[in-house]
């Protein structure tokens, strides 16, 4: 029968079936990606899978006389006893129990070469999935540089399937491993599989795997393997494919497990430790491993792990980041700006004025390119994670910081996201999936944008400078610098007070134990880290484009309706739904010290905050063209007076309620759309809004109440 | 025989027993750190929690809470 697609020689002129799809499956670090991209190139395609939280990677890769083949990059995993999404994942496409996957026909096993041990674990359970294997021998100049030497052929007669040494960072062995695949493809072989277990064990196994083809559970070639894994873990035992036949099934098992005890054998890590045995004796006559000295990676974290000098280069390495994400993004800011301004003033060229031009210049380039002007930032800053990531530092950030994390209920792995929020909480919410748990992770997308976000400090430099005297704390420091620093320390107390409280609260449960790897250092692939840059910016533009081009568009609806001809923008926008509704609300935030302009303010900035610059210009009537350049309207601000004390309106104690307000508020459609995605749904994403929102709202009240009660109004 | 959080940086030894919930023993079996594998203290973090060991040829880190559950027999 023909199995190849419409372009195999074989086949031509018959009816063309599915072309094969083949997985690549490994331990994180193990170089699986290196090799997808090198197999696929671009025609790759990356989403979620549907219903979860993980990365769905897939390409199509063409084999010389067979066409094209479908090739899907699983998420690293270090064992088919799941722990995490991912793996689940990666179980359930290998086991062929995802309905939108079908189930790989052939699995190339991408072992670490350098890190043979471990990587074998995993290896050897796929050797027992009951399918074609090929395992890809990766990163052989690695273990050649720490004095490895590997005799393939006799680990490939060891593993029974074929082996292919390669070096995919240097692209050595690719063509290889194309051969390979055609050559298992043309004539598919299923590994034998079972590892040698005692006599007494293999029996017992035995049973189990018994029960689990009758019962149609397994077909007969991956039965031993689950049998091992079953016997092995609870958790996989609980697993929802079982529970019809639970009742044949869990009695076998449990009788089982009871004879291993009976003969001093721990069955919770029988199938670790059989594993592993195999593996000593396999490597005993396949490897020889000369001793050297500490590597460069040892050496390198004697200094980045050290007791002192590890956090305070984290540190002075979060500062460098920061501070040259600030500046490198500044021209490209405003080149978006400029270009966004130069599209409006070609569209009312182009249509004349008018509400449809309305729309489009004050609606959607406006509230977009308020949007896309941040792309810089956000770009850089998912480069630099991305390095963070490749280099293998991130684990040693999660290391340095995982007690401090502790302490509040978050996860070691949290950091390093939380601090990107500093800048832009989009990238950080991204970010937080390299926490395995669920729960966690969600604490810390939930609380990543009370950090200090770039877009506050248009906010804070409006306000602070507007109203804060200018009087020098211990004789140097300005008081409204002073001032911003307490806002941005409320926001992170703010966040790990509100970790705290969900880690106690909505999102109680254990925190599973920390098992982290460290894997050694390497030099980052560019090719690698900018794709994965482009590939997550894009993803930001396509999400924020729906999302936020929708809510640009109310929002304007708002606000400039009804038309009011021949007003001006501050008339134009009193008189709007959006003044209106200022109005409407200004009972509720008037205990706040707010009036019905700042209430208009505020709602136009739940778009995006540093929209409150320009929208306080509008209301008070002042062009402000840039954010950075507010002296005309602070000037405006300083003349507006109290309508019944006739004194200046806005005083320090208001002007901090307001700072305090928009620390805590969310008002970023980006990051509401951002999280909407990264959570699966609205439910968490408007949980987020609505907390932080009521947060705000106490907090101001506070504030203003207090500072009043305490005389300082 | 001790357990894995109270060695000092630099000791090593065979893994005798693993005390903690089966399922984290048994991630932790299945990253390498079985009964009778070698491990060797590397390191411990800045506020002395999580720790750097050396199993099978790489580098883990693990917290005291669960180290505390590794039984090992030091290496003389």
């Amino acid at each position: 029968m023909c199995r190849w697609s419409l372009r195999s020689e074989k086949c031509r002129g018959m009816p063309s079936p599915e072309p094969p799809h083949i997985a690549l499956a490994g331990n994180p670090n193990s170089g699986k990606s290196t090799i997808f991209n090198a197999l696929t190139g671009m025609r790759q395609k990356v989403a979620n899978y549907p219903g979860v939280t993980v990365e769905k990677k897939e390409g199509v890769m063409h084999l010389e006389g067979m066409g094209d083949l479908h090739v899907i990059d699983l998420p690293g995993t270090y064992s088919l006893s799941p722990r995490s999404p991912d793996e689940e994942v990666a179980h359930d496409v290998l086991l062929g129990l995802r309905e939108d996957t079908p189930r790989p026909e052939l699995l190339v096993a991408v072992v670490d070469a350098s890190n043979l041990e471990r990587n074998l674990f995993f290896a050897s359970q796929l050797l027992s999935v009951g399918k074609p294997v090929l395992v890809a021998l990766n990163m052989m100049d690695l273990a050649r540089a720490s004095g490895c030497v590997i005799d393939v052929a006799m680990l490939q007669s060891q593993l029974g399937v074929p082996v292919i040494p390669m070096s995919a960072s240097r692209g050595q062995g690719l063509s290889e491993l194309k051969e390979a695949i055609r050559v298992q493809l043309r004539s598919p072989a299923v590994p034998r599989g079972a590892i040698p277990l005692s006599a007494a064990v293999d029996q017992l196994v035995g049973e189990v795997a018994e029960t689990l083809v009758t019962q149609a559970l397994v077909p007969k070639a991956g039965a031993r393997g689950e049998a091992l894994r079953l016997i092995s873990s609870e958790k996989v035992l609980a697993h929802p494919r079982f529970a019809k036949v639970m009742g044949a099934l869990r009695p076998v098992v449990e009788s089982v497990r009871r004879r291993l005890e009976a003969q001093g054998v721990a069955w919770h890590s029988l199938e670790a430790e059989s594993r592993y045995r195999w593996i000593e004796s396999v490597l005993q006559h396949a490897r020889r491993q000369r001793e050297v000295d500490p590597s460069v990676s040892d050496r390198m974290d004697r200094v980045l792990t050290h007791r002192i000098f590890g956090p305070a280069l984290l540190t002075g390495l979060m500062l460098l980041v920061f501070a040259s994400i600030f500046s490198l993004a500044r021209a490209p800011m405003a080149w978006i700006a400029d270009l966004f301004a130069w599209l409006a003033r070609g569209v009312i060229t182009m249509m004349g004025r008018g509400p449809f031009q309305s729309v489009v210049t004050d609606g959607v380039i406006a509230g977009v390119g308020s949007i896309l002007v941040f792309l810089p930032q956000i770009l850089l800053l998912f480069l630099f994670l991305a390095l963070l990531e490749d280099t293998g530092y991130m684990a040693r950030a999660a290391f340095l910081m995982d007690r401090v994390m502790g302490r509040v209920g978050l996860h070691g792995k949290a950091f390093i996201p939380l601090l990107s929020s500093f800048a832009c909480a989009i990238p950080g919410v991204m970010a937080a999936r390299t926490i395995e748990n669920p729960r966690d992770r969600l604490v810390t997308i939930l609380v990543a944008p009370l950090m200090c976000c770039s877009a506050r400090w248009p906010v804070y430099f409006l306000l602070a400078g507007a109203f804060i005297p200018d009087r020098r704390v211990l004789g140097f420091i300005p008081l409204p610098a002073l001032v911003i620093l307490g806002m941005v320390l409320f926001g992170v107390l703010a966040a790990v007070g509100m970790a705290g409280v969900f880690k106690k609260t909505i999102l109680r449960g254990e925190t599973p134990a920390l098992i982290l790897e460290l894997p050694p250092y390497r030099v980052p692939s560019a090719q690698a880290v900018l794709r994965v840059m482009f590939e997550r910016g894009w993803l930001f533009v396509k999400n924020a484009g729906t999302i936020i081009l929708a809510i640009s568009v109310v929002l304007w609806a708002l606000a400039s309706h009804p038309r009011q001809p021949g007003a001006s923008p501050t008339e134009q926008i009193r008189g709007s739904y959006a003044g209106r509704i200022g109005r409407l609300i200004e009972p509720v935030i008037q205990p706040l010290g707010f009036d019905w302009k700042i209430g208009i303010a505020i709602i136009s900035s739940f778009a995006a905050r540093e929209v409150f610059v320009s929208s306080m210009g509008t209301i008070y009537g002042v062009e402000v063209s840039d954010t950075h350049e507010t002296a005309g309207l602070q000037n405006s601000l300083r003349q507006e007076r109290d309508p019944q004390t006739g004194k200046p309106f806005f005083t320090p104690l208001r002007a901090i309620s307001l700072m305090v307000f928009y620390v805590l508020a969310m008002q970023c459609m980006s990051t509401v759309a951002v999280v909407r995605r990264e959570t699966n749904g609205w439910r968490w994403a408007l949980f987020q809004w609505g907390y932080m929102s009521g947060l705000a709202w106490l907090a101001s009240f506070a504030v203003w109440q207090g500072g009043r009660w305490l005389g300082w109004g | 025989m001790t357990s894995l959080h109270e060695m000092c940086d630099g000791a090593s030894g065979r893994v005798v027993r693993l005390d903690m919930a089966p399922a984290d023993g048994s991630r932790l079996a299945e990253m390498g750190m079985t009964v009778g594998s070698m491990v060797k203290v590397i390191r411990s973090a800045p506020l002395g929690d999580p720790m750097e060991v050396l199993v099978r040829g790489y580098h883990l880190s693990l917290r005291g809470a669960e180290a505390r559950h590794v039984q090992v027999e030091p290496a003389v």
